[in-house]
Protein backbone atom coordinates (compact mmCIF):
# COMPACT_ATOMS: atom_id res chain seq x y z
CA UNK A 1 0.00 0.00 0.00
CA UNK A 2 1.32 3.24 -0.74
CA UNK A 3 0.46 6.84 0.11
CA UNK A 4 -0.84 9.25 -2.66
CA UNK A 5 2.36 11.86 -1.86
CA UNK A 6 2.43 12.74 1.99
CA UNK A 7 1.40 16.51 1.33
CA UNK A 8 -1.81 18.13 1.98
CA UNK A 9 -3.13 18.98 -1.71
CA UNK A 10 -4.05 22.45 -2.43
CA UNK A 11 -7.25 24.03 -4.31
CA UNK A 12 -4.30 24.34 -7.25
CA UNK A 13 -4.49 20.64 -7.62
CA UNK A 14 -7.30 19.98 -10.55
CA UNK A 15 -8.00 16.88 -8.54
CA UNK A 16 -8.82 18.45 -5.03
CA UNK A 17 -10.00 21.80 -6.58
CA UNK A 18 -14.03 21.44 -5.02
CA UNK A 19 -12.89 19.56 -2.15
CA UNK A 20 -13.53 20.13 1.18
CA UNK A 21 -9.46 20.44 2.32
CA UNK A 22 -10.37 21.17 6.05
CA UNK A 23 -12.04 17.81 6.04
CA UNK A 24 -9.73 16.00 3.76
CA UNK A 25 -6.85 17.31 5.83
CA UNK A 26 -8.68 14.84 8.89
CA UNK A 27 -7.76 11.67 6.92
CA UNK A 28 -5.08 12.22 5.20
CA UNK A 29 -2.97 10.88 4.11
CA UNK A 30 -5.18 8.72 1.92
CA UNK A 31 -4.26 5.07 1.46
CA UNK A 32 -4.28 4.02 -2.55
CA UNK A 33 -5.83 0.70 -2.37
CA UNK A 34 -4.14 -1.27 -5.43
CA UNK A 35 -6.44 -3.54 -7.16
CA UNK A 36 -5.18 -6.13 -10.01
CA UNK A 37 -7.06 -8.30 -12.18
CA UNK A 38 -5.13 -10.83 -14.30
CA UNK A 39 -5.92 -11.83 -18.37
CA UNK A 40 -10.19 -12.48 -17.84
CA UNK A 41 -10.95 -11.96 -14.65
CA UNK A 42 -13.88 -10.35 -13.65
CA UNK A 43 -14.70 -8.24 -10.37
CA UNK A 44 -17.35 -6.72 -9.29
CA UNK A 45 -16.99 -4.53 -5.81
CA UNK A 46 -19.92 -1.96 -4.25
CA UNK A 47 -18.09 1.00 -2.37
CA UNK A 48 -20.71 2.29 0.07
CA UNK A 49 -18.38 4.30 2.27
CA UNK A 50 -19.48 5.49 6.35
CA UNK A 51 -18.30 7.93 8.33
CA UNK A 52 -18.25 11.68 8.58
CA UNK A 53 -15.42 12.71 6.69
CA UNK A 54 -14.18 9.65 4.03
CA UNK A 55 -11.62 9.38 1.39
CA UNK A 56 -11.31 6.41 -0.65
CA UNK A 57 -8.84 5.91 -3.68
CA UNK A 58 -8.65 2.89 -5.65
CA UNK A 59 -6.34 2.05 -8.15
CA UNK A 60 -7.44 -0.74 -10.43
CA UNK A 61 -5.00 -2.32 -13.12
CA UNK A 62 -7.42 -4.86 -15.45
CA UNK A 63 -5.44 -7.34 -18.46
CA UNK A 64 -6.43 -7.78 -21.08
CA UNK A 65 -9.69 -9.11 -21.12
CA UNK A 66 -10.48 -8.33 -17.62
CA UNK A 67 -14.26 -7.44 -16.41
CA UNK A 68 -14.71 -5.00 -13.57
CA UNK A 69 -18.02 -3.54 -12.18
CA UNK A 70 -17.40 -0.85 -9.47
CA UNK A 71 -20.63 0.70 -8.10
CA UNK A 72 -20.41 3.77 -5.60
CA UNK A 73 -23.06 5.36 -2.81
CA UNK A 74 -21.93 8.52 -2.00
CA UNK A 75 -23.84 9.53 0.80
CA UNK A 76 -24.55 11.19 4.38
CA UNK A 77 -21.12 12.04 4.82
CA UNK A 78 -19.95 15.30 5.77
CA UNK A 79 -16.85 15.02 3.43
CA UNK A 80 -17.10 11.70 0.92
CA UNK A 81 -14.65 11.14 -1.56
CA UNK A 82 -14.01 8.42 -4.09
CA UNK A 83 -11.30 8.22 -6.55
CA UNK A 84 -10.72 5.49 -9.16
CA UNK A 85 -7.80 5.18 -11.24
CA UNK A 86 -8.06 2.74 -13.97
CA UNK A 87 -6.26 1.17 -16.40
CA UNK A 88 -7.48 -0.88 -19.00
CA UNK A 89 -5.53 -3.63 -21.01
CA UNK A 90 -6.36 -5.02 -24.94
CA UNK A 91 -10.33 -5.69 -24.93
CA UNK A 92 -10.68 -5.14 -21.11
CA UNK A 93 -14.02 -3.64 -19.71
CA UNK A 94 -15.01 -1.39 -16.40
CA UNK A 95 -17.89 0.29 -15.51
CA UNK A 96 -18.88 2.36 -12.78
CA UNK A 97 -22.19 3.47 -11.38
CA UNK A 98 -21.66 5.91 -8.45
CA UNK A 99 -24.71 7.63 -7.30
CA UNK A 100 -23.89 11.13 -4.75
CA UNK A 101 -27.23 11.87 -2.43
CA UNK A 102 -26.30 14.95 -0.01
CA UNK A 103 -27.86 17.90 1.95
CA UNK A 104 -27.03 20.29 3.90
CA UNK A 105 -23.18 21.49 3.67
CA UNK A 106 -21.94 18.14 2.76
CA UNK A 107 -19.30 17.87 -0.08
CA UNK A 108 -19.56 14.97 -2.08
CA UNK A 109 -17.03 13.59 -5.24
CA UNK A 110 -16.30 11.40 -7.24
CA UNK A 111 -12.76 11.48 -9.26
CA UNK A 112 -11.56 9.31 -11.85
CA UNK A 113 -9.21 8.66 -14.23
CA UNK A 114 -9.42 5.66 -16.98
CA UNK A 115 -6.43 4.97 -18.93
CA UNK A 116 -7.24 2.84 -22.29
CA UNK A 117 -4.00 1.58 -22.87
CA UNK A 118 -5.16 -1.22 -24.63
CA UNK A 119 -6.87 -1.51 -28.16
CA UNK A 120 -10.98 -2.62 -27.97
CA UNK A 121 -11.29 -1.99 -24.21
CA UNK A 122 -14.74 -0.64 -23.09
CA UNK A 123 -15.22 2.24 -20.08
CA UNK A 124 -18.83 3.14 -19.17
CA UNK A 125 -19.38 5.53 -16.58
CA UNK A 126 -22.86 7.01 -14.92
CA UNK A 127 -23.08 8.98 -12.28
CA UNK A 128 -26.15 10.82 -10.61
CA UNK A 129 -26.34 13.48 -7.70
CA UNK A 130 -29.26 14.27 -5.96
CA UNK A 131 -27.90 17.75 -3.94
CA UNK A 132 -30.50 19.95 -1.28
CA UNK A 133 -29.19 22.78 0.99
CA UNK A 134 -26.51 24.19 -0.03
CA UNK A 135 -24.05 20.99 -0.45
CA UNK A 136 -22.12 20.26 -3.22
CA UNK A 137 -22.06 17.32 -5.87
CA UNK A 138 -18.56 17.09 -7.53
CA UNK A 139 -17.69 14.48 -10.74
CA UNK A 140 -14.01 15.08 -12.08
CA UNK A 141 -13.94 12.59 -14.68
CA UNK A 142 -11.03 12.15 -16.86
CA UNK A 143 -10.23 9.37 -20.18
CA UNK A 144 -7.14 8.61 -21.91
CA UNK A 145 -7.05 6.98 -24.87
CA UNK A 146 -3.15 5.51 -25.38
CA UNK A 147 -1.50 5.89 -28.66
CA UNK A 148 -2.58 2.19 -29.98
CA UNK A 149 -5.24 1.39 -28.12
CA UNK A 150 -7.85 1.62 -31.16
CA UNK A 151 -11.37 0.66 -31.10
CA UNK A 152 -11.94 1.78 -27.84
CA UNK A 153 -14.98 3.35 -26.18
CA UNK A 154 -15.89 4.92 -23.41
CA UNK A 155 -18.67 6.76 -22.24
CA UNK A 156 -19.47 9.11 -19.20
CA UNK A 157 -23.06 9.87 -17.94
CA UNK A 158 -23.28 12.63 -15.82
CA UNK A 159 -26.27 14.29 -14.27
CA UNK A 160 -27.39 16.06 -11.23
CA UNK A 161 -30.95 17.17 -9.43
CA UNK A 162 -30.51 20.11 -7.76
CA UNK A 163 -33.96 20.41 -5.21
CA UNK A 164 -32.67 24.00 -4.15
CA UNK A 165 -31.01 26.69 -5.68
CA UNK A 166 -28.67 27.11 -3.23
CA UNK A 167 -26.78 23.61 -3.85
CA UNK A 168 -23.88 23.19 -6.30
CA UNK A 169 -23.03 20.54 -8.73
CA UNK A 170 -19.62 20.76 -10.42
CA UNK A 171 -19.22 18.30 -13.69
CA UNK A 172 -16.17 17.84 -15.56
CA UNK A 173 -15.99 15.17 -17.74
CA UNK A 174 -12.47 15.30 -19.91
CA UNK A 175 -10.88 13.37 -23.03
CA UNK A 176 -7.75 12.80 -24.28
CA UNK A 177 -7.09 10.61 -26.99
CA UNK A 178 -4.01 9.87 -28.75
CA UNK A 179 -5.20 6.84 -30.92
CA UNK A 180 -7.84 6.60 -33.92
CA UNK A 181 -10.99 4.60 -34.42
CA UNK A 182 -12.12 5.37 -31.11
CA UNK A 183 -15.60 6.17 -29.82
CA UNK A 184 -15.78 8.48 -27.04
CA UNK A 185 -19.16 9.74 -25.50
CA UNK A 186 -19.84 12.15 -22.97
CA UNK A 187 -22.96 13.79 -21.61
CA UNK A 188 -23.67 16.00 -18.82
CA UNK A 189 -26.53 17.81 -17.28
CA UNK A 190 -27.68 19.84 -14.25
CA UNK A 191 -30.73 20.41 -13.97
CA UNK A 192 -33.88 20.92 -11.72
CA UNK A 193 -36.88 17.97 -11.27
CA UNK A 194 -39.47 18.28 -14.21
CA UNK A 195 -42.45 20.16 -13.05
CA UNK A 196 -44.90 18.53 -16.02
CA UNK A 197 -43.70 14.86 -14.44
CA UNK A 198 -44.17 16.12 -11.05
CA UNK A 199 -47.93 17.35 -11.72
CA UNK A 200 -48.09 14.35 -13.78
CA UNK A 201 -47.46 12.00 -11.02
CA UNK A 202 -49.22 14.21 -7.96
CA UNK A 203 -52.45 14.12 -10.96
CA UNK A 204 -52.45 10.31 -10.75
CA UNK A 205 -52.97 11.38 -6.58
CA UNK A 206 -49.40 10.91 -5.54
CA UNK A 207 -48.39 13.60 -2.52
CA UNK A 208 -45.79 16.12 -3.87
CA UNK A 209 -42.87 14.56 -1.79
CA UNK A 210 -44.21 10.88 -2.85
CA UNK A 211 -43.99 11.96 -6.16
CA UNK A 212 -40.58 13.74 -5.90
CA UNK A 213 -39.27 10.71 -3.64
CA UNK A 214 -40.31 8.09 -6.96
CA UNK A 215 -38.73 10.28 -9.54
CA UNK A 216 -35.59 10.88 -7.54
CA UNK A 217 -35.59 7.03 -6.87
CA UNK A 218 -35.84 6.58 -10.68
CA UNK A 219 -32.64 9.45 -11.16
CA UNK A 220 -30.98 7.59 -8.66
CA UNK A 221 -31.09 4.01 -10.12
CA UNK A 222 -29.88 5.04 -13.54
CA UNK A 223 -26.23 4.23 -12.03
CA UNK A 224 -27.03 0.84 -10.65
CA UNK A 225 -28.33 -0.85 -13.83
CA UNK A 226 -26.91 -4.05 -14.40
CA UNK A 227 -25.18 -4.24 -10.98
CA UNK A 228 -25.40 -7.68 -9.29
CA UNK A 229 -26.54 -5.87 -6.10
CA UNK A 230 -29.09 -3.45 -7.77
CA UNK A 231 -31.93 -4.32 -5.28
CA UNK A 232 -29.93 -3.67 -2.37
CA UNK A 233 -28.12 -0.57 -3.59
CA UNK A 234 -31.65 0.80 -4.98
CA UNK A 235 -32.82 0.40 -1.17
CA UNK A 236 -29.63 1.91 0.38
CA UNK A 237 -30.15 5.21 -1.99
CA UNK A 238 -34.02 5.31 -1.10
CA UNK A 239 -32.95 5.38 2.55
CA UNK A 240 -30.57 8.27 1.67
CA UNK A 241 -33.11 9.76 -0.20
CA UNK A 242 -35.73 9.95 2.60
CA UNK A 243 -33.15 11.48 4.69
CA UNK A 244 -32.86 13.75 2.53
CA UNK A 245 -36.54 15.05 1.88
CA UNK B 1 -71.61 16.42 -9.29
CA UNK B 2 -69.56 19.27 -10.89
CA UNK B 3 -70.20 22.43 -10.96
CA UNK B 4 -68.33 25.20 -12.66
CA UNK B 5 -69.44 29.10 -12.03
CA UNK B 6 -68.04 32.08 -13.71
CA UNK B 7 -64.43 30.66 -13.56
CA UNK B 8 -61.69 32.79 -14.90
CA UNK B 9 -57.98 32.01 -15.04
CA UNK B 10 -55.03 33.18 -16.52
CA UNK B 11 -52.10 31.76 -17.48
CA UNK B 12 -48.70 33.77 -17.14
CA UNK B 13 -50.78 37.19 -17.04
CA UNK B 14 -52.94 36.05 -20.35
CA UNK B 15 -56.68 35.81 -19.46
CA UNK B 16 -57.50 32.40 -20.99
CA UNK B 17 -60.68 31.58 -18.88
CA UNK B 18 -63.31 34.36 -18.75
CA UNK B 19 -66.27 33.38 -17.23
CA UNK B 20 -66.96 29.77 -17.87
CA UNK B 21 -69.56 28.13 -16.18
CA UNK B 22 -70.84 24.86 -16.40
CA UNK B 23 -72.81 22.21 -14.43
CA UNK B 24 -72.03 18.47 -14.74
CA UNK B 25 -74.24 16.02 -12.81
CA UNK B 26 -73.87 12.00 -12.42
CA UNK B 27 -74.45 9.94 -14.86
CA UNK B 28 -73.78 12.24 -17.70
CA UNK B 29 -71.36 12.68 -20.32
CA UNK B 30 -70.80 16.18 -21.80
CA UNK B 31 -68.57 17.22 -24.67
CA UNK B 32 -66.50 20.25 -24.94
CA UNK B 33 -65.61 21.50 -28.28
CA UNK B 34 -64.04 24.23 -29.55
CA UNK B 35 -61.38 26.50 -31.76
CA UNK B 36 -57.63 25.85 -30.95
CA UNK B 37 -56.94 28.74 -28.49
CA UNK B 38 -60.41 28.61 -26.88
CA UNK B 39 -59.21 27.18 -23.72
CA UNK B 40 -60.03 23.84 -23.90
CA UNK B 41 -56.74 22.12 -22.25
CA UNK B 42 -56.83 25.10 -19.78
CA UNK B 43 -60.20 24.43 -18.92
CA UNK B 44 -58.75 20.23 -18.20
CA UNK B 45 -55.28 22.00 -16.45
CA UNK B 46 -57.39 24.79 -14.16
CA UNK B 47 -59.89 21.47 -12.91
CA UNK B 48 -56.47 19.52 -12.28
CA UNK B 49 -54.50 21.91 -10.30
CA UNK B 50 -51.49 22.61 -12.87
CA UNK B 51 -48.88 24.70 -11.36
CA UNK B 52 -49.07 27.86 -13.25
CA UNK B 53 -52.56 27.85 -14.22
CA UNK B 54 -53.70 30.82 -11.61
CA UNK B 55 -57.64 31.31 -11.16
CA UNK B 56 -58.96 35.33 -11.11
CA UNK B 57 -62.22 34.39 -10.09
CA UNK B 58 -65.51 31.90 -9.91
CA UNK B 59 -65.43 28.79 -8.14
CA UNK B 60 -65.77 24.94 -8.44
CA UNK B 61 -67.53 22.66 -6.54
CA UNK B 62 -67.08 18.59 -6.83
CA UNK B 63 -69.29 16.82 -4.61
CA UNK B 64 -70.16 19.55 -2.19
CA UNK B 65 -66.49 20.60 -1.88
CA UNK B 66 -64.16 23.55 -2.97
CA UNK B 67 -62.33 21.89 -6.08
CA UNK B 68 -59.93 24.80 -6.27
CA UNK B 69 -58.51 24.46 -2.48
CA UNK B 70 -57.50 21.49 -2.91
CA UNK B 71 -54.14 20.35 -3.75
CA UNK B 72 -53.92 17.70 -6.96
CA UNK B 73 -53.72 14.65 -5.49
CA UNK B 74 -56.53 15.83 -2.82
CA UNK B 75 -58.34 16.07 -6.33
CA UNK B 76 -57.26 12.42 -7.36
CA UNK B 77 -58.42 11.26 -4.04
CA UNK B 78 -61.89 13.05 -4.66
CA UNK B 79 -62.12 11.14 -7.48
CA UNK B 80 -60.84 13.61 -10.36
CA UNK B 81 -58.88 12.05 -13.19
CA UNK B 82 -57.28 14.11 -15.40
CA UNK B 83 -56.52 12.62 -18.97
CA UNK B 84 -53.53 14.36 -20.39
CA UNK B 85 -53.41 15.48 -24.35
CA UNK B 86 -49.65 14.77 -24.30
CA UNK B 87 -49.15 12.31 -21.51
CA UNK B 88 -45.71 12.41 -19.82
CA UNK B 89 -42.88 10.10 -19.86
CA UNK B 90 -41.34 9.24 -16.14
CA UNK B 91 -37.99 7.93 -17.24
CA UNK B 92 -37.05 4.96 -14.63
CA UNK B 93 -40.80 4.25 -13.06
CA UNK B 94 -42.67 1.31 -14.00
CA UNK B 95 -46.23 1.69 -14.54
CA UNK B 96 -47.07 -0.89 -11.90
CA UNK B 97 -45.24 0.75 -9.20
CA UNK B 98 -46.65 4.47 -10.23
CA UNK B 99 -50.24 3.11 -10.29
CA UNK B 100 -50.03 0.81 -6.96
CA UNK B 101 -48.58 3.43 -5.23
CA UNK B 102 -50.99 6.02 -6.78
CA UNK B 103 -54.11 4.18 -5.71
CA UNK B 104 -52.96 3.23 -2.28
CA UNK B 105 -52.22 6.70 -1.75
CA UNK B 106 -55.72 7.85 -2.66
CA UNK B 107 -56.79 4.33 -0.70
CA UNK B 108 -55.27 5.84 2.03
CA UNK B 109 -56.52 9.43 1.44
CA UNK B 110 -59.64 7.69 1.92
CA UNK B 111 -59.46 5.93 5.35
CA UNK B 112 -59.54 2.81 2.96
CA UNK B 113 -56.89 -0.19 3.09
CA UNK B 114 -54.29 -0.24 0.35
CA UNK B 115 -54.07 -3.57 -2.06
CA UNK B 116 -51.34 -5.54 -1.77
CA UNK B 117 -49.03 -6.34 -4.21
CA UNK B 118 -51.30 -9.33 -6.17
CA UNK B 119 -54.33 -8.04 -5.69
CA UNK B 120 -52.90 -4.68 -7.48
CA UNK B 121 -51.98 -6.87 -10.06
CA UNK B 122 -54.99 -8.66 -10.78
CA UNK B 123 -56.83 -5.23 -10.78
CA UNK B 124 -54.07 -4.01 -13.12
CA UNK B 125 -54.48 -7.22 -15.81
CA UNK B 126 -58.45 -6.47 -15.72
CA UNK B 127 -58.61 -2.97 -16.99
CA UNK B 128 -55.39 -3.24 -19.34
CA UNK B 129 -57.28 -6.50 -20.89
CA UNK B 130 -59.85 -3.86 -21.11
CA UNK B 131 -58.00 -1.38 -23.32
CA UNK B 132 -55.64 -4.76 -25.13
CA UNK B 133 -52.88 -3.46 -23.61
CA UNK B 134 -50.02 -6.22 -23.24
CA UNK B 135 -49.21 -6.70 -19.51
CA UNK B 136 -45.28 -6.05 -20.47
CA UNK B 137 -46.41 -2.43 -21.31
CA UNK B 138 -47.08 -1.85 -18.06
CA UNK B 139 -44.13 -3.22 -16.60
CA UNK B 140 -42.66 -0.75 -18.91
CA UNK B 141 -41.64 3.22 -17.47
CA UNK B 142 -44.83 4.81 -17.47
CA UNK B 143 -44.95 6.04 -21.28
CA UNK B 144 -41.31 6.09 -22.42
CA UNK B 145 -41.17 5.34 -25.74
CA UNK B 146 -44.65 4.25 -26.31
CA UNK B 147 -46.60 5.38 -29.28
CA UNK B 148 -48.79 8.52 -29.26
CA UNK B 149 -51.57 5.60 -29.18
CA UNK B 150 -50.28 3.42 -27.10
CA UNK B 151 -50.11 6.83 -24.45
CA UNK B 152 -53.82 7.24 -25.05
CA UNK B 153 -54.79 3.22 -24.29
CA UNK B 154 -51.98 3.43 -20.94
CA UNK B 155 -54.08 6.61 -19.94
CA UNK B 156 -57.61 4.73 -20.22
CA UNK B 157 -55.51 1.48 -18.25
CA UNK B 158 -54.65 4.28 -15.15
CA UNK B 159 -58.52 5.56 -15.64
CA UNK B 160 -59.76 1.93 -15.03
CA UNK B 161 -57.73 1.45 -11.66
CA UNK B 162 -58.21 4.78 -10.29
CA UNK B 163 -61.61 4.59 -10.89
CA UNK B 164 -62.69 8.19 -10.80
CA UNK B 165 -65.87 9.44 -10.39
CA UNK B 166 -65.36 11.98 -13.00
CA UNK B 167 -63.20 12.01 -15.56
CA UNK B 168 -61.58 14.45 -17.27
CA UNK B 169 -59.99 13.89 -20.76
CA UNK B 170 -58.37 16.49 -23.10
CA UNK B 171 -58.24 15.01 -26.52
CA UNK B 172 -57.83 11.69 -25.53
CA UNK B 173 -58.87 11.07 -29.18
CA UNK B 174 -55.69 12.78 -30.71
CA UNK B 175 -53.48 10.88 -32.22
CA UNK B 176 -55.62 7.79 -32.74
CA UNK B 177 -55.70 5.71 -35.46
CA UNK B 178 -59.53 4.26 -35.85
CA UNK B 179 -58.99 1.25 -34.62
CA UNK B 180 -57.31 2.72 -31.32
CA UNK B 181 -59.91 4.90 -31.02
CA UNK B 182 -62.56 2.89 -31.00
CA UNK B 183 -60.68 0.96 -28.32
CA UNK B 184 -60.53 3.76 -26.03
CA UNK B 185 -63.93 4.62 -26.68
CA UNK B 186 -65.88 1.06 -25.56
CA UNK B 187 -62.57 1.89 -23.01
CA UNK B 188 -64.60 4.69 -22.02
CA UNK B 189 -68.41 3.35 -21.70
CA UNK B 190 -67.09 0.80 -19.71
CA UNK B 191 -64.91 2.58 -17.11
CA UNK B 192 -67.42 5.61 -17.00
CA UNK B 193 -70.78 5.03 -18.55
CA UNK B 194 -72.20 4.42 -14.65
CA UNK B 195 -75.32 6.68 -13.01
CA UNK B 196 -72.53 7.39 -10.31
CA UNK B 197 -69.77 8.60 -12.65
CA UNK B 198 -69.25 11.50 -15.28
CA UNK B 199 -66.97 12.49 -18.00
CA UNK B 200 -66.37 16.04 -19.67
CA UNK B 201 -64.51 14.73 -22.86
CA UNK B 202 -62.85 17.83 -24.36
CA UNK B 203 -62.23 16.98 -28.25
CA UNK B 204 -61.75 18.75 -31.57
CA UNK B 205 -63.92 16.43 -33.12
CA UNK B 206 -67.30 14.40 -33.80
CA UNK B 207 -65.29 11.23 -34.48
CA UNK B 208 -64.91 9.78 -30.76
CA UNK B 209 -68.31 10.79 -29.66
CA UNK B 210 -69.63 8.44 -32.60
CA UNK B 211 -68.21 5.84 -29.78
CA UNK B 212 -69.13 7.59 -26.55
CA UNK B 213 -72.15 9.49 -26.94
CA UNK B 214 -72.60 12.83 -24.97
CA UNK B 215 -75.38 13.72 -23.55
CA UNK B 216 -74.57 17.66 -23.70
CA UNK B 217 -72.48 19.31 -26.02
CA UNK B 218 -70.93 22.72 -25.56
CA UNK B 219 -69.15 25.28 -27.29
CA UNK B 220 -66.27 26.77 -25.82
CA UNK B 221 -64.70 30.03 -27.56
CA UNK B 222 -62.63 32.84 -26.36
CA UNK B 223 -62.68 31.35 -22.95
CA UNK B 224 -66.23 30.71 -22.30
CA UNK B 225 -69.43 28.70 -22.81
CA UNK B 226 -71.07 30.15 -26.03
CA UNK B 227 -73.77 27.57 -27.24
CA UNK B 228 -74.88 24.20 -25.71
CA UNK B 229 -77.19 21.53 -27.34
CA UNK B 230 -77.80 17.80 -27.42
CA UNK B 231 -75.18 15.39 -29.62
CA UNK B 232 -77.01 16.75 -32.52
CA UNK B 233 -75.19 20.38 -32.05
CA UNK B 234 -71.55 18.55 -32.76
CA UNK B 235 -72.92 17.39 -36.27
CA UNK B 236 -73.66 20.89 -36.97
CA UNK B 237 -70.18 21.99 -36.02
CA UNK B 238 -68.93 19.06 -38.06
CA UNK B 239 -70.82 20.08 -40.87
CA UNK B 240 -70.57 24.13 -40.46
CA UNK B 241 -67.52 24.98 -38.88
CA UNK B 242 -67.23 26.14 -35.27
CA UNK B 243 -67.30 30.14 -36.64
CA UNK B 244 -70.50 29.70 -38.50
CA UNK B 245 -72.18 27.79 -35.25
CA UNK B 246 -70.75 29.73 -32.11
Amino acid sequence: MSLAGALLPSRKDEDFRYADLGALARVWPVPVEEIALGPGESRALVLVPEGDAVARHLAITLGPGARFDLRVLNAGHAYGRVAIDVRLGQGADFTCGAAQVGGGKQVLEVVTNVVHAGSDATSRQVVRSVLSGQATGTYLGKVTVERGADGTDGEQSVRAMLLDRTATANARPELEIYADDVKCAHGCAVGELDAQGLFYLQSRGLPPAEAKRLMLQAFLAEAFVGADAEEQLNQAALAALEALL
Amino acid sequence: MLQIDNLQAEVVGKPILKGLSLTVNAGEIHAIMGPNGAGKSTTGYVLGGRPGYEVTGGSVSFDGQDLLAMAPHERAAAGLFLGFQYPVEIPGVSNVQFLREALNAQRRARGVEPLSGGEFLKLAREKAGLLRMDMDMLKRPVNVGFSGGEKKRAEMVQMGILDPKLAILDETDSGLDIDALRICGEGINAIMRRPDKAVILITHYQRLLDYVKPDKVHVLAGGRIVRSGGPELAHELEREGYEAVA
